[in-house]
């Protein structure tokens, strides 16, 4: 049912979004691009952009080569008619007007076509898992090529919000500033913070469960906790433990411990009365329990602590340097460059956090991968 | 054994526990604060030239500390009775006043927020091109530190005129409309296909399948996700009352605090904060289980 629905639903979809590239170009062709009456007959690169996306719906809208080729094609000719409107905006920054406009929405119309249809193909294997991957990296380009087009078509102030091109440059020329502040705060807070408060938990965990009644007592209060704003905390280990980054780890454990805590402990309970009884007659001493059976079950709790952790971990680190940190540090870079209106050297550390928040993550996803090979949800 | 006494009964439940466990953290909080403080009161003792001095004298001064390392219980509590109980609530100096800056910003946050969320749900659930391009960078946008973002958009967002409540109430808006998202897209995909093909033999429109059966079948995911997503939206809202300047709010509270060396000003805001927090998720508990209840759906 849903599929017919689906299909019939998508390629009305498809037709909408062509004719619209179609009607969009017609009215970009007799509207002025940039001021000072620049129309896209007037620069190669408009005219080019603009002929290709006509062409594009035209052959589309007719129901030409509707195939994965044609699909492809769609992709390769979305591109070109970008490129050469980014060259277009570059020419004539802090210009556009109405026609620009029309022309950005049928590029946005063109590759959303390009996606929808990609998002159609099916794929088995490798190929899907590609696609799985594609369609997502597209869409960030996207992104980016819209933000890049707006920002320099309306010449956007710095201050509001670079463009992309803007800060990679500082992020290129910036690497030696951007590498300490990544080893004071990554290498040096997060890490340390991060494996002592998720292995403190962990002990704990371990300890609570052998004792019925603290565990009862430790799990409504480690839930509670777990829904405190602790990143509150993080003044008052700064004034302990001093601005360098032994505070900021500080700040990581106590963010890190609970949810550890509470998902270890879950995650002990989850063997069934069965596995334990089958344990039992083998003669299986509690610690054999534990390390054969009740631990590997916890694993999938324990990784989705980890991965909850990950994350917590970056933003207690960086929040902790707003209360006070050496010269250096994510945090430190990003309060003063705010400071000093420079919001590409901002928007360059948080690439930067960014990136290596979500390598983190990614890293742990896939230990997980590997260590509970067996759940259900890895099977697939 | 006392199998049947009221005392192994209570031990049994939770609430003996709990008990148990809230004291002894009570009692180490007053271990912690003798042992913290006593390097600065020996201190002060030696610059005043008192020698052997006697324990318990050591034990209540340092439970008495104007600006101590850890301020105990008691005086955290006085401070909070101190600035709610007795100043106006419209003066500066009243918790209560910042506790309601913060409380309307992670509202009004939360309500954007949740309403955001459902948005982008509806939209994953009934799009195959946005789920396939929007959900992973939804994912991707929560490993991102966002509160390391939040003096910059504040800053940024004033400097464009857009001031008050709402610079404030994005922050809380982008953490709490993701864990909405995920429920959502959970829940609205929880009708099994033998339901959802009972609608289509009914000939029911996407519309009606929606409210009658999606929205029905997710509610209870909705209610879980906004219970993560207003304790998210508080910490947004701590976090962003920090670069403002320290006027007002919990955070500039916390800054003020850390910044003139106030310990009991910041442990009270952070108390009032975990109040808060607490609250704020029972609210939400209670509207689930009576909207459950009338649905018939309560546990």
């Amino acid at each position: 049912m849903s599929a017919i629905a689906s299909r019939r639903s998508s390629i009305t979809l498809s037709m909408m979004l062509s004719w619209g590239v179609v009607a969009l170009v017609a009215l970009g062709l007799v509207t002025t691009t940039f001021t000072p009456d620049i129309s896209p007959l007037d620069a190669p690169a408009l005219a080019a952009c603009l002929g290709l996306l006509g062409i594009l719906g035209v052959r589309f809208g007719l129901g030409l080569a509707h195939h994965r080729i044609g699909d492809i094609a769609l992709g390769v000719v979305t591109t070109l008619a970008c490129g050469f409107l980014l060259r277009a905006t570059a020419d004539h920054a802090g210009a556009a007007t109405t026609g620009f406009f029309f022309l950005l929405l049928a590029a946005w119309g063109a590759a959303w076509l390009f996606i929808e249809r990609l998002a159609a193909w099916k794929l088995k294997g490798a190929g899907a898992k590609a696609l799985n991957l594609a369609i997502p990296v597209l869409f960030g380009i996207w992104v980016l090529v819209v933000w890049e087009l707006v920002t320099v078509g309306l010449g956007v102030p710095k201050v509001l919000l670079p463009a992309p091109s803007d800060i990679w440059t500082r992020l290129i020329g910036s690497v030696p500033i951007l590498w300490a502040d990544f080893r004071q705060t990554f290498l040096k807070a997060v890490i340390v913070g991060y494996v002592l408060g998720c292995g403190s938990g962990f002990l704990a965990a371990i300890a609570v469960d052998r004792v019925p009644f603290l565990r009862r007592g430790l799990m409504p209060i480690g839930n509670l906790v777990s829904a405190l704003p602790i990143v509150g905390v993080a003044p008052i280990m700064v004034m302990w433990f001093g601005f360098d980054w032994p505070s900021k780890a500080a700040v990581v454990i106590i963010m890190t411990f609970f949810p550890m805590l509470v998902n270890t402990v879950a995650g002990l309970a989850a063997s069934d009365a069965m596995q334990r009884d089958l344990m039992r007659t083998y003669a299986s001493s509690y610690g054999q329990t534990l390390t054969k059976l009740r631990l590997p079950m916890a694993m999938p709790f324990i990784f989705n602590a980890l991965k909850i952790n990950s994350t917590l971990a970056l933003i207690g680190a960086i929040v902790a340097e707003f209360f006070g940190t050496p010269i250096v540090g994510m945090g430190f870079r990003i309060s003063t460059e705010v400071g000093r209106m420079n919001v590409d050297m901002v928007w360059a550390e948080i690439a930067v956090a960014a990136l290596a928040g979500s390598l983190f993550y990614g890293a742990v996803a896939l230990l997980e991968r590997a260590v509970t090979f067996w759940h259900p949800s890895i099977r697939g | 054994m006392t199998r049947s006494s009221p005392l192994s009964r209570l031990a049994a439940g939770t609430t003996l526990p709990v008990v148990t466990v809230v004291l002894a953290i009570i009692a180490l909080w007053y271990v912690a604060a003798v042992a913290l403080n006593t390097p600065f009161q020996r201190d002060t003792y030696e610059r005043a030239g008192q020698t052997d001095v006697p324990m318990s004298l050591l034990i209540t001064d340092t439970l008495t500390q104007k600006r101590p390392v850890l301020p105990a219980p008691h005086q955290v509590l006085e401070e909070i009775w101190d600035t709610t109980v007795n100043k106006a609530v419209t003066s500066k100096r009243s918790l209560v006043y910042h506790a309601w800056i913060t409380l309307s910003t992670t509202l009004l946050g939360f309500v954007i927020g949740t309403s955001l969320g459902i948005l982008l749900a509806v939209g994953i659930v009934h799009s195959g091109v946005l789920d396939k391009s929007l959900m992973p960078w939804i994912i991707t946008s929560q490993t991102i530190p966002i509160l390391a973002i939040a003096p910059m958009i504040i800053v940024v967002l004033n400097s464009i005129g857009v001031t008050g409540l709402l610079p404030k109430a994005m922050i809380s808006t982008y953490l709490s409309f993701f864990p909405v998202t995920v429920g959502m897209v959970k829940g609205l995909r929880s009708p099994e296909i033998i339901h959802l093909d009972l609608m289509h033999t009914y000939s029911a429109t996407r519309l009606e399948t929606f409210f009658k059966l999606r929205l029905p079948y997710a509610l209870p995911y909705l209610f879980t996700s906004m219970k993560i997503g207003i304790a998210s939206s508080l910490v947004g809202a701590i976090i962003g009352e920090l670069p403002t300047g320290a006027v007002a709010g919990l955070g500039a509270r916390l800054l003020a605090g850390s910044y003139y060396g106030q310990t009991t000003q910041i442990w009270s805001a952070l108390l009032m904060a975990s109040l808060l927090a607490g609250v704020l998720v029972g609210v939400i508990g209670l509207i689930e289980r009576s909207v459950l209840k009338r649905m018939g759906m309560a546990s």
